[in-house]
């Protein structure tokens, strides 16, 4: 198995072809994905290799089109539905916690429901209010939900794979600023699990526990940390439901320091569980306090003036974790990060519109 | 009209040639219903069922005829009165009663209650709470099978009230759209709760003509008379088996009983009990009786033999749920995930 450089667009696209030609019951559907541009080409393909039956654009109704998924899945098809954008899918609401997350348990464990649902998120470019939630704790929140975020092109074609197999409802969350990285991604099948989060770099301080977009902000904060005598360890968690606890726990074990990084929201968040669960679990073993860095606790604005310091990135996450080690030359530290000239865009390539 | 059943061919199979053993087949679901039900709602106050419960007295006539037009391979989905359409559709009388008693025999081993049935054995897929919840449930089962190719259908229960919720119009226009094989079974009662339709959808519009419009192949008929039922319900049967069209019938009813739980609440003021005793006049039961009894298919001996039978039948499956033991309750945190690989990834793994 040779490996090639992919997008994580391409990385998904590539799944879904070898989910569907390796299964006749994987079904494809969603607003879009049919249309010239394809779900940002990670649909690319697939309806004129599959068919019409199995890929088709459907009516812009999210919780019927869901039902609908689960019902199929409840005869044994293995729906993967898709949304350009998460904040769309909260009409879906019904449908997911009352019927996808309940059926297994409620029904005394003898039916499950194989959907699996993918969102994009994201920031940035004007997306405002209600263009760019970053819910996954909502979902994390729910028993009976699996929720994923892969980070890198290699995860999002491995945990997508491992997403549509799984006998459980999945919500498969996609970063709009991952969608363009190229990582190296091995052709052919990929075996991968999820609720497992994997070590991205190793070090002996502080543990960075990161999710999604944030992954690519821990590992440039890890660098420029290292210059100034920081060893951090880079935890992508991959997963946020279930969470990979025992990589977690070995990490703070080992550095004694923990610092959370979340897309969302600060309150109630994916990172606010792994401060609490750190402080409840291991705090015999903490150098300081378990931190963590996430989205303020107010919705997105539009303007490029109102998010110049909205979205926190690798200099809060360098500032905080020298405070954390009690290393002063911060100053130090953030004159060697490199920082894009626009704070909205994931690249200068990118030019909306959305 | 609008209601396309005119221009739709009558099906061969009319009620009035059925023979007699099939006509009391209809009769003995109806009265089982029913005196499962009242037994329910009998033992209720005792308080060993802990959990809201939903009768569908009085709206015997629907389940009982759908139940003997399905095949087993047909699937069905319910709502929270679903006690009536799991009975009809061959569900497991025992694992329903257990299930009320919050007991590990129950068809959820005690977790989802009288609003949660399933049996899967028999094409019951689920019964859930919230209202309209399995409308598109069905939708989706209906696509399955028509992508599998299959001559099965899926029916779809429903109130009135749940014409009122927005998922009835995206599901019912999808399958639509796809000419899907699922059939909308709408009982209107009257009530949503204690919220009479009156105040809930514009009176002289009727619900099946929604349905009409939306295209689904539309029909309305009297619930409580089993011939009507039995005609409205085949022509739609047909329609959907032959694949020409997703299809709608409005069924009119009756609950007799309150919305929620096992008594009369006629004088609780959101409705008259002279309304009430109007439709206990038009007893589907009695109304049935005596079609059976003039047609002299039915006698009172025939008539002792069905009950005797029904009341061993009911009392074994309480005495059943009564005496079976309550799971433990460490299985409360039994896996809410199903485990595995829902593929055959050896397979993969090898090639």
């Amino acid at each position: 198995m040779g490996e090639r450089s992919l997008t994580f667009a391409q990385a998904i696209n590539e799944a879904m072809h070898l989910a569907m030609e390796k299964d006749p019951e994987v079904l494809c559907y969603g607003l879009g994905v049919d249309d010239p541009k394809r779900i940002f080409g990670t649909t690319k393909g697939l309806q004129e290799a599959f068919g019409e039956e199995r890929v088709f654009d459907m009516p812009t109704s999210e919780n019927g089109m869901l039902g609908i998924g689960i019902g199929a899945a409840l005869n044994d098809m293995k729906p993967v539905m898709v949304h350009q954008r998460l904040d769309f899918f909260l009409l879906a609401m019904d449908q997911l916690v009352n019927a996808a997350a309940k059926w297994f348990y409620m029904f005394g464990g003898q039916r499950s429901v194989p959907i699996t649902i993918r969102l994009m998120l994201g920031r940035g470019w004007g997306q405002g209010p209600t263009h760019s939630q970053n819910l996954q704790a909502w979902f994390a929140h729910i028993p009976g939900l699996k929720v994923v975020m892969p980070a890198t092109a290699a995860d999002a074609k491995g945990l997508l794979l491992a997403s549509i197999f799984d006998p459980n409802p999945v919500v498969f969350l996609e970063h709009r600023w991952l969608h363009h990285q190229e990582g190296n991604v091995p052709a052919g099948w990929q075996d991968d699990v999820l609720g497992k989060a994997k070590v991205l770099r190793t070090g002996t301080d502080i543990t960075l526990v990161a999710i999604s977009y944030q992954v690519v902000e821990a590992l440039r904060a890890a660098e420029v940390l290292q210059s100034v005598g920081i060893s951090a360890e880079v935890i992508d968690l991959r997963t946020v439901q279930p969470i990979d606890w025992a990589t977690i726990e070995a990490s703070i074990a080992k550095t004694g320091r923990v610092l959370a990084l979340d897309t969302g929201a600060l309150t109630c968040s994916v990172s606010a569980e792994i401060v609490a669960r750190s402080a409840e679990k291991q705090f015999s073993l903490l150098k300081t306090a378990p931190a963590r860095i996430a989205m303020p606790d107010f919705p997105e604005p539009t303007s490029y003036g109102l998010t110049k310091s909205f979205h926190p990135d690798a200099r809060n996450i360098v500032t905080q974790a020298c405070k954390m080690c009690c290393v002063t030359e911060i100053e130090k530290a953030l004159n060697s990060l490199t920082v894009p000239e626009h704070h909205d865009v994931p690249g200068e390539w990118f030019k909306g519109p959305f | 009209m609008k209601n396309s059943s005119p221009e739709t061919q009558e099906s061969a199979v009319t009620f009035e040639n059925m023979n007699g053993a099939y006509k009391l087949s209809v009769l003995k679901s109806m009265l089982r219903i029913r005196m499962v039900e009242e037994e329910i709602a009998k033992r209720y106050p005792q308080g060993k069922m802990r959990c809201p419960t939903h009768l569908s007295v009085g709206q015997e006539c629907v389940p009982a005829v759908i139940g003997t037009l399905l095949s087993e391979s047909d699937l069905a989905v319910s709502t929270h009165r679903a006690h009536a359409h799991y009975l009809a559709k061959g569900g497991d009388l025992k694992a329903m009663l257990a299930e009320i008693y919050g007991k590990q025999s129950g068809c959820c081993k005690g977790r989802g209650g009288s609003m949660h049935l399933i049996d899967e054995k028999v094409g019951f897929k689920g019964s859930t709470a919230i209202v309209g919840n399995t409308i598109p449930i069905g939708v989706g089962l209906a696509l399955s099978q028509k992508l599998r190719g299959k001559n099965d259908i899926t029916v779809v229960f429903l109130g009135d009230g749940a014409i009122e919720e927005g998922v009835f119009y995206e599901a019912a226009n999808f399958a639509v759209v796809k000419k899907l094989p699922v059939l909308f079974v709408c009982e209107n009662n009257l009530y949503s709760v204690y919220s009479p339709l009156k105040v809930r959808q514009p009176q002289g519009r009727k619900i099946c003509d929604i349905a009409s419009t939306i295209g689904l192949h539309s029909q309305e008929g009297d619930g409580n008379i089993v011939a009507e039922t039995h005609r409205v319900l085949t022509t739609a049967i047909d329609v959907c088996r032959q694949g020409q069209s997703a299809t709608f019938v409005e069924l009119h009813t009756y609950r007799w009983r309150e919305h929620c739980g096992p008594h009369y609440d006629n004088d609780i003021g959101y409705r008259s009990e002279a309304e009430f005793l109007a439709w206990k006049e038009r007893d589907p039961i009695e109304l049935y009786k005596t079609q059976l009894y003039k047609a002299k298919i039915l006698d009172a001996e025939k008539l002792q033999v069905m009950i005797r039978q029904l009341e061993t039948e009911i009392q074994d499956a309480f005495q059943f749920a009564e005496t079976s033991p309550y799971p433990p309750s460490e299985q409360a945190y039994s896996p809410v995930f199903a485990q595995g690989v829902n593929i055959n990834i050896a397979e993969v793994a090898n090639g």
